[in-house]
């Protein structure tokens, strides 16, 4: 008997998950509307986000490596991620440098003074992407037409700001709809906007490669979608010429994107699936608040960095069903 | 749709190698070693000493107490020493040594291979049966079971349920128990309803295993108030109050027993041990055990003597594999590992897998990435990164009042985690914790 077993308490198996496979597995989701990225903005595309994710990754490396002295860790495809995120939610047309800086505003101030990976209270990519937003306004909402390749002084604006700047003239919305493109170019992203959320079908083939593959589940992308729709179909309802229809909301701006890919980040989003439901419902409803009533013409954004600082309240007084529960509530009633 | 728990449950990898394998008995060993703590509750006290004979099923030590089994001699022989030895848990307890001579058992038994199906025996009889031949809960818990089957006052069984789920991967010692000795088991059945004097039993089944639950159901047909409920395949289908759960509908309230909502709960092993008891005068003495392991050369099911060291049935097996890092006793869910193989199998062993020296190392930890897969597997709801967090920072009263006393310690959260977190390490540290707090405040 001179072997030497390892003792360790069970369990003894594990489910061959790792955070690196959901890491990646996102960024494969992420695929198909790259692609469509492509198609539309050409090799803008391609150098928003290779320089996205060089600049997430980089400037990882270096805190971990001369601020933090920890091992570092970019391999877990963290930093990669929030790169591609970042890219996605910006116009192809932004300037390389700017995207530097919104790359080190996500991970050198909202992501590793909290602690890194697992600790941010807010979506990095979010909070760098809105920073820019207000930093360089120009820069951030000038929509490079597609197919123009790069020519960067044809830009258009976004189906979203056209329909704000009609309401805000007095137009009604069947005339506003007449400029618009039609819920086809929509839903395949035949449209203006930033780098990744143009196509909602692409996002959505996305989104079910994660759900098929258990990366998400349901609960926040319907919940967000569900309320979006449900929230804006009522002022439609009350009002047709004022407002427009929950379709054209839904797939237009953001919404798919923050639904399927933003809002479902798991180190941002709540711990149990009642609470994940208030969460979407949540960024649903304010995202057409903003929509409907705020200054700017998109709000998903601000939306889930606004439920983003209610999920610890959230993981606080919203409990997953317990175990044995029932019999302690039907003696109290 | 079939029947199961609702919350939570994972599904690992079945790999029951050695489900088509009968059981086989096992060469008797040499030398055995007893050790007289094999149970929850007090250890049993030595009767015998030194230079003693002994006959196979002979009592050697006796219960000590209301929770507390007797121990009775596996082999024939003569009592080596009465000293500490290894035994399951990796320390040091006592118990008794026997030298092997022969296999001559106590004339009261009934070896007749005949099976005994009248039951003639009262409530009472049937209960002196059970704790005289120290029958323990053979899944693993090993709980004494005439403990179990007396209610405690006030409380009335009203449902026996057979845990027939074998929900752990590998282990398939059941299994064959319940197509090789089907008949027995129902009479085991009767017997258990009537010692409690309930009139409805079922027998829960996983899904996985389809002759089981056809064979089951053939020789339950006669009984009309014993059913066969076949489950759905996903662990831990086979803890207590998951299986009253799937099978009656009930739920266990918190910190109560399963007899709280009517129920008493027995395992196949050990409902095949009350009908040896009780129909054939037999000790328990031996029991199966699973043999088993990816790289086990002839992974297989044997009725074994107590006190016999697990090499032996690893050698029977084909051996040691050469790449085994890890032996675990039991299932690779719950199971205990292994210090080493010279270690007594005692009635809790149900199975012994060897897993391979790559698969015996858990994965590199990283941060908590917040993914809540731990609470979406949790078969009691609960939220295991914030148990762990809680037990972790010792903030023993928030982990009180989030309920870190209902886990059943099924690891399913420690097997799902993508951050290779030592959740189910902690939860069980916290346990250990809150549990003594909440005895010191008892008056």
């Amino acid at each position: 008997m001179s072997k030497l077993f390892t003792i360790s308490p069970s369990p003894h198996v594990h489910s061959g998950d790792s955070v690196n496979k959901i890491m990646y597995g996102v960024i494969l989701a992420l695929v198909p509307a790259f692609i469509w990225s492509v198609v539309m903005f050409g090799l803008d595309s391609v150098r928003v986000t290779l320089i996205a994710v060089a600049a997430c990754v980089v400037f990882e490396l270096l805190i971990q490596k001369f601020i933090l002295k920890v091992k570092p860790q970019i391999a877990d495809g963290s930093a990669a991620l929030t790169g591609v995120l970042l890219a996605f939610n910006v116009p192809a047309s932004v300037p390389s440098w700017m995207l530097i800086v919104g790359a080190l505003v996500s991970i050198g101030i909202a992501k590793m003074p909290f602690g890194g990976l697992g600790n941010n209270p807010f979506n990095p990519a979010l909070v760098g992407r809105v920073f820019m937003l207000i930093s360089f306004p120009v820069q951030m909402t000038s929509w490079p037409v597609a197919g123009s390749f790069g020519v960067d002084a044809v830009t258009t604006a976004t189906p979203l700001a056209i329909l704000k700047e009609g309401v805000k003239n007095g137009q009604p919305v069947i005339e506003i709809f007449k400029n618009l493109p039609t819920n086809m170019d929509l839903l395949i992203g035949n449209m203006a906007g930033s780098l990744g959320e143009i196509s909602a079908l692409a996002l959505i083939i996305g989104g079910l490669f994660m759900l098929v593959r258990k990366i998400i589940t349901w609960h926040i992308p319907v919940s967000v979608m569900l309320s979006a729709a449900i929230f804006s179909g009522i002022f439609w309802l009350i009002d047709p010429a004022k407002f427009a229809d929950p379709i054209f909301h839904l797939i237009t701006g953001g919404l798919i994107l923050g639904a399927f890919f933003m809002a479902t980040d798991m180190v941002t989003s709540p711990m149990n699936p009642k609470a994940q439901i208030i969460f979407g419902a949540g960024i649903g409803i304010l995202t057409i608040l903003i929509r409907l009533w705020g200054a700017y013409p998109e709000g998903i954004s601000f939306a889930i960095l606004i439920m983003n600082a209610m999920v610890p309240l959230l993981n606080r007084y919203v409990k997953p069903k317990r175990f044995g529960e029932v019999n302690i509530q039907s003696t109290k009633g | 749709m079939l029947k199961s728990f609702k919350i939570g449950g994972v599904h690992p990898a079945e790999n029951k190698l050695s489900a088509s394998k009968a059981i086989e008995v096992l060469a008797l060993p040499k030398t055995v070693f007893i050790p007289v703590g094999q149970h929850i509750g007090a250890p049993a006290e030595v009767v015998v000493k030194k230079g003693d004979k002994l006959l196979v099923g002979q009592l050697i030590a006796k219960t000590s107490g209301f929770v507390s089994a007797n121990i009775h001699s596996s082999v024939s022989g003569t009592v080596k020493k009465v000293e500490t030895g290894p035994d399951t848990s990796g320390y040091q307890k006592m118990g008794v040594y026997i030298d092997v001579e022969d296999d001559l058992w106590d004339e009261q038994i009934d070896r007749n291979n005949e099976i005994k199906s009248a039951i003639t025996l009262d409530s009472a009889a049937i209960l002196a049966k059970i704790q005289e031949a120290g029958i323990v809960g053979l899944g693993g818990a090993t709980f004494p079971t005439h403990v179990k089957l007396i209610p405690p006052k006030g409380m009335k069984a009203e449902v026996l349920l057979i845990n027939g789920v074998e929900c752990e991967p590998y282990l398939t010692s059941d299994h064959r128990l319940m197509l090789e000795h089907g008949e027995e088991l129902i009479i085991g059945i009767r017997l258990l309803m009537k010692a409690m004097n309930v009139n409805r039993a079922a027998i829960g089944i996983e899904n996985n295993k389809p002759d089981a639950i056809s064979e089951m159901i053939k020789l339950a047909y006669r009984h009309t108030n014993i059913s066969v409920v076949p489950l759905r395949v996903k662990y831990p289908q086979g803890g207590e109050k998951q299986l009253i759960k799937a099978v009656t509908g009930r739920e266990v309230p918190s910190g109560a027993l399963p007899i709280s909502v009517g129920a008493v709960v027995t395992n196949i092993a050990t409902t095949f041990a009350v009908y040896e008891a009780v129909q054939k005068n037999k000790p328990l003495f031996e029991r199966v055990v699973t043999v088993t392991g990816k790289s086990v050369k002839n992974p297989s099911n044997y009725k074994v003597r107590i006190g016999t060291t697990i090499s032996e049935l690893i050698e029977a097996a084909g051996g040691l594999p050469e790449n085994c890092g890890k032996i675990i006793n039991g299932g690779p869910m719950m199971g205990k590992a292994f210090a080493n193989t010279e270690i007594p199998v005692t009635k809790g062993t149900s199975g012994i897998l060897m897993m391979p020296e790559k698969e015996s190392k858990r994965g590199e930890t990283m941060p908590c990435i917040r993914c809540s897969r731990c609470v979406s597997v949790c078969p009691m709801g609960l939220e295991p990164y914030l148990l762990m967090t809680l037990s972790e920072k010792q903030i023993w009263e928030s982990a009180e009042n989030e309920k870190i006393m209902d886990c059943i310690e099924c690891g399913s959260c420690s097997y799902t985690c993508p951050a290779n977190r030592p959740l189910l390490d902690y939860i069980r540290l916290g346990k250990g914790k809150v549990g003594a707090l909440m005895r010191s405040r008892k008056p």
